[in-house]
């Protein structure tokens, strides 16, 4: 899933300072269950804006609404009679609900509740870890199913650098080396043949680095 | 390993079957010309080579590829440092030929320190190609007159390739064939990481030489003079990949006070001793850190003078 973090309260606040009336827009895709932008983190957020906008003497209407998804034209067309009656709207979906918000009702603003961070899952009950870095050409056949684009702090595709200690990486003793995982997995396999294999430089045009992405089934194209 | 591949110095002296020695020096924070000629001045006619770090642990310093010009203007020859951290391919391959354009005959091919160490952590990290790509890829341009994308290049950069190697980095039974990786990918040299583990890294050699590697590759072993007790601390403690036992440790602290860094450079003199009889050990690198003056006597004192002239 897409996962993201809240962002300061102070920060949003600031970007709504002179904005009277609010529409909060959740979503109930992966935000929600990231824990991050569903129901009830709207209802938190709107409570702690409208007691924060008490406290400093300039109170706020504020509307509570949780969408199906906001990356999807049909769920956003659901709020489009009660979109314009607001000063301003605040989504707590991923980057991409703020967009399509945006995309879809030019005249209204819009401002992102979340600092979208990464593809990944939780590890542990409150903790998320990125898996994959949506590069375009999923190399991770190559690696026994992890990958070292997401994974290794330097992308390395021949690694693991001299950096490799007690198998953490050399950037925090928080962070696990994949390198680590990925040579003690093929060894203990006795797949060395496998690991010593010279892998070539990757084409970043499937990333980011080929500029913004489309993705186009011809056969679901109406 | 006869036919010359790049003509570098280093290279003239491996392949004499010379024990080498090499040195570093890390340009200024700054454009200060004078600092940089302090640095490595010293080392003049003392190493074979003298390799210029590339914003080594991530800081910004006056670039590799200038500080390396103006040693070959001043007579010494740089083994300029390269890191995939900071540049694309487009960027990786027009400094190659830069370089090789300005008289630069001999490249060090690194990943690089990650951008967190540094005093720009907030940089975007490139990491467009990795170190090993990177050896590949300047043995293409260099054996194939090809760019990466097969375009002919005008003029091919002929240079003396070299990779480094950490054999005291995990995981530890990996590290050997990683060394033979870089050396299948068109390594000529190899630069290690500063060694104090001796044990362990007699059993790396050991299984080097047993493949074969060092009648491939020419393998310098890297050594770092301990300045202070502090500096063996921070190392055995702070620096990622590098193994600082204990008791070398406790040999410097018993040296007492005011010589300590005598101790650490006897120390620092045994180990190239030592090397110069290891099998598969072809020359020494000396990373003197910010101690680039006492490199003549260092190298005096190890019976390293005068150096081959070929």
């Amino acid at each position: 899933m897409i996962v993201a973090n809240p962002k300061p309260i102070s920060e949003i606040l600031d970007m709504i300072k002179d904005l009277k009336k609010i529409l909060i827009l959740g979503c109930k895709g992966c935000v929600t269950v990231c824990n991050v932008g569903g129901a009830k983190e709207v209802g938190i957020l709107a409570s702690t804006l409208k007691i924060a906008r008490i406290k400093g003497g300039n109170p706020v209407d504020i509307t509570e609404r949780t969408l199906e998804r906001q990356c999807d034209p049909e769920y956003i067309a659901q709020v489009k009679d009660i979109v314009h009656d607001f000063d301003g709207v605040i989504s707590m979906a991923c980057g991409v609900g703020p967009q399509f918000l945006s995309e879809a009702y030019p005249k209204q603003r819009f401002f992102p509740a979340v600092d979208t961070t990464f593809f990944g899952g939780a590890v542990q009950h409150g903790i998320w870890a990125e898996r994959c870095a949506g590069c375009g050409t999923c190399i991770i056949h190559y690696f026994d199913g992890m990958c070292p684009i997401a994974r290794c702090s330097k992308s390395l595709m021949n690694g693991p650098c001299g950096g490799s200690a007690g198998g953490k990486c050399e950037i925090s003793k928080d962070v696990d080396c994949i390198w680590d995982m990925i040579v003690r997995k093929k060894m203990e396999q006795g797949r060395l043949d496998d690991l010593v294999r010279f892998k070539p430089s990757k084409d970043w045009r499937t990333a980011r680095d080929g500029g913004p992405r489309r993705s186009i089934r011809e056969e679901l194209v109406i | 390993m006869s036919d010359l591949r790049s003509g570098s110095n280093l290279e003239k002296v491996l392949k004499a079957g010379h024990f080498a020695f090499t040195g570093e020096c890390g340009p200024p924070k700054g454009a200060n010309l004078e600092h940089l000629k302090e640095k490595f001045m010293p080392l003049k006619d003392i190493v074979d080579a003298v390799n210029i770090t590339d914003n080594q642990t991530a800081v910004v310093r006056m670039s590799s590829w200038a500080a390396s010009t103006i040693l070959i203007q001043n007579g010494l020859e740089p083994n300029f440092q390269m890191v995939c951290r900071d540049r694309n391919r487009l960027a990786i391959q027009s400094d190659i030929l830069g370089v090789y354009a300005m008289g630069v005959r001999n490249m060090l091919c690194l990943s690089g320190d990650h951008q967190s160490f540094g005093n720009h952590p907030q940089a975007k990290n490139v990491y467009d190609i990795d170190s090993m790509q990177l050896i590949a890829l300047v043995k293409k341009m260099r054996d194939e007159g090809k760019f990466m994308n097969d375009e002919e290049i005008d003029g091919p950069p002929r240079l003396f390739i070299g990779a480094a190697s950490n054999p005291f980095a995990d995981p530890f039974e990996f590290r050997v064939y990683r060394l033979a990786m870089k050396i299948a990918a068109g390594a000529d040299f190899i630069q290690t990481q500063c060694i104090y583990n001796m044990k362990k890294f007699r059993e790396f050699m050991k299984m080097a030489v047993d493949m074969g590697l060092h009648e491939k590759c020419h393998i310098l072993a890297g050594v770092t003079p301990m300045k202070s007790v502090g500096m063996a601390q921070y190392m055995a403690k702070s620096v990622p990949g590098m193994d600082v036992p204990e008791a070398l440790i406790q040999r410097l602290r018993d040296a007492g006070k005011g010589k300590v860094a005598e101790e650490g450079i006897k120390f620092a003199i045994e180990q190239i001793e030592e090397f110069k009889e290891m099998e598969g050990v072809a020359g020494v690198h000396l990373m003197a850190i910010e101690w680039e003056h006492r490199v003549p006597e260092i190298a005096e004192r190890a019976g390293m003078l005068p150096r081959p002239k070929i």
